[in-house]
């Protein structure tokens, strides 16, 4: 028999797959593909206090086994988002881990003490990695100090473990994860886009209208497996993996390296059921090495 | 919902038409089935660097013979790949998607009669999907077609209804676009509708505004999902709208055809 149970932070997850916020809305539009009660956890696009607009577009371009975006957390507002999405997803029987996004620390704080009633959310993943709007976002997560703080003032108000999500676009990840798991931190997940740029040569311009965004896909996965092994080794609470993860093979790498768990993101764009698929992948991978409990595979390579 | 597929379709016949103007039959009965004018199909690469789905218009659909039509221009490695393919070759594909014209008219609660005067309006590589509209839409219909400078799909109008055209180097029909020509013709009608690039959408929708029509557009944005999960392809809205709760509407999922004088384009 094969295990494929996993618990994170008291939180019990029937397999290590769930999906990557912001790729997967609130799972509505891609639940007339995949059976989301098959999933380990539904991660919802990042949620904030009020409704967001986002970027102006185009908001994403395709590169080489990869893609950049630039949405600019355009998101509905917590309220709609309560009644509208989380209503939906109370159907499934599945974990719902509520991205949370803000400009400042208040902002931040209202979308939590706000879900704090709500009994469908099973865990927060606080979102200070996205690199696609100027405050906020990235800015608390690529100093050591910020992470702490503001992981500490989210801990003091969450009434659901909380799941810190870091941004790759840092010197040294490792110092990340510490402060992470200094402020409280129940977990940690990695990881965000890689800041990047595409121009259109012909035009002689920028092709996204944010100049910048977010690199995701295959492309990054190298980058996100080495970050998700040295975050690994250097906290003791679990880390959730994600970048790049397309089939089995990719997220068995992220749970070899230290994860408790994968997120799968921009896969699934170019295959609706990537999920499921990385599901079934990694039972064949267990019963073909013998494996009877996936945690016997976490960080099983040193 | 539960509408979308996605399916593996057999390539039935790939042509040529102009300088990199594709037309591909594909064998998608469950898509050929339900499909109406408007809406879109998306087809995934072979090759897995390109992971973003390709978002094509539909321009035929034959329900029972089961086929899709459509004809589609090289903007990429994507589309030249696909323009390779051959008949037997399969190629992944997801739809039918968005909504069409007839949709968002009916929603609307407006009605097209066998009395209804249309416009029907398309500009370079949004010239196909007006052909499915001007076999179905009833009532008399105005076709205007612009062009670049080579002709493509123009034939195929005639029998839909008298077809005008414009062609910016004058090769053509009128010279210049094809508000050129409805003004050249004196052309009008009880609705226009229109795919193409943006500063004709824009035009057709200040020509509309003048005239007092009503005008439905169909807009092109950047995709990645094509199902209204990513937030990836926005257009900007005149009202707040329901879904985003801002003023932006998907236009994969919401559109892609909108009435003029609901967006901001």
């Amino acid at each position: 028999m094969t295990d494929m149970s996993v618990r994170i932070a008291g939180v019990d997850f029937k397999n290590p797959v769930m999906t990557a916020s912001g790729t997967f809305g609130s799972g509505a539009e891609y639940g007339q593909f995949v059976d989301l009660n098959r999933l380990g956890g539904v991660v919802t696009k990042g949620v904030a206090n009020v409704p967001w607009p986002g970027n102006p577009v185009p908001r994403v371009a395709e590169t080489a086994s990869g893609m950049l975006n630039a949405i600019g957390l355009q998101n509905p507002g917590m309220d709609l988002f309560i009644s509208r999405d989380l209503k939906y997803l109370e159907d499934y029987d599945t974990n719902v881990i509520v991205n949370v996004c803000g400009h400042s620390e208040e902002e931040y704080l209202k979308v939590v003490e706000r879900l704090g009633d709500e009994k469908r959310v099973d865990m927060l993943e606080i979102n200070i990695s996205c690199p696609n709007v100027k405050e906020g976002g990235i800015a608390f997560g690529t100093d050591p100090a910020a992470v702490e703080k503001i992981t500490k003032a989210v801990k003091a108000k969450a009434r659901q473990p909380v799941i810190m999500k870091l941004s790759p676009n840092v010197t040294d990840i490792a110092e990340m994860a510490k402060a992470a798991q200094e402020g409280g931190a129940d977990c940690i997940s990695l990881i965000n886009t890689i800041t990047g740029m595409k121009i259109d040569v012909e035009r002689m311009r920028f092709v996204l209208a944010n100049k910048t965004g977010g690199l995701s896909g295959p492309a990054i996965k190298p980058v996100a497996v080495r970050m998700v092994y040295q975050a690994a080794q250097a906290v003791s609470i679990p880390v959730i993996g994600m970048g790049g993860i397309c089939c089995a093979q990719d997220a068995l790498e992220f749970i070899l390296a230290g994860a408790s768990a994968v997120s799968i993101g921009t896969a699934n764009f170019h295959d609706p059921l990537t999920t499921v698929k990385v599901i079934e992948g990694i039972e064949d991978y267990m019963k073909r090495h013998g494996i009877e409990k996936i945690s016997q595979l976490v960080g099983a390579v040193r | 919902m539960g509408d979308i597929i996605k399916t593996k379709a057999a390539v039935i016949s790939q042509e040529q038409l102009t300088d990199g103007i594709y037309s591909m039959y594909l064998m998608a009965p469950s898509i050929a089935r339900k499909a109406a004018a408007g809406q879109f199909i998306s087809l995934y690469s072979g090759d897995r660097s390109r992971l973003l789905p390709r978002p094509i218009s539909i321009c035929q659909t034959d329900a029972e013979g089961g086929r899709v039509r459509i004809v589609y221009r090289i903007a990429g490695a994507g589309t030249d790949e696909f323009s390779r393919r051959v008949p037997g070759d399969e190629i992944d594909v997801m739809g039918p998607l968005g909504n069409g014209y007839e949709a968002r008219i009916e929603r609307e609660g407006r009605r097209i009669t066998d009395d209804t005067v249309s416009i029907i309006t398309g500009g370079g590589i949004g010239i196909p999907p007006m052909l499915q509209l001007a076999s179905q839409l009833k009532g008399r219909k105005i076709i205007v077609l612009g062009y670049k400078d080579q002709l493509f799909l123009n034939k195929e109008f005639e029998k839909y209804g008298q077809v005008y055209i414009s062609t910016e180097d004058g090769s053509a029909g009128t010279k210049g676009n094809i508000l050129d020509a409805i003004r050249e013709h004196d052309i009008s009608g009880d609705y226009i509708f229109s795919c193409g690039p943006t500063p004709m959408l824009r035009a057709v929708k200040a020509f509309a505004a003048e005239k007092g029509m009503t005008a439905y557009l169909s807009l092109e944005e950047r995709m990645a999902c094509g199902i209204g999960a990513c937030l990836g392809c926005v257009c900007t809205t005149k009202e707040k709208d329901s879904h985003s709760n801002v003023k932006n509407a998907r236009v994969c999922k919401d559109g892609p055809v909108f009435n003029a004088s609901e967006v901001e384009i």
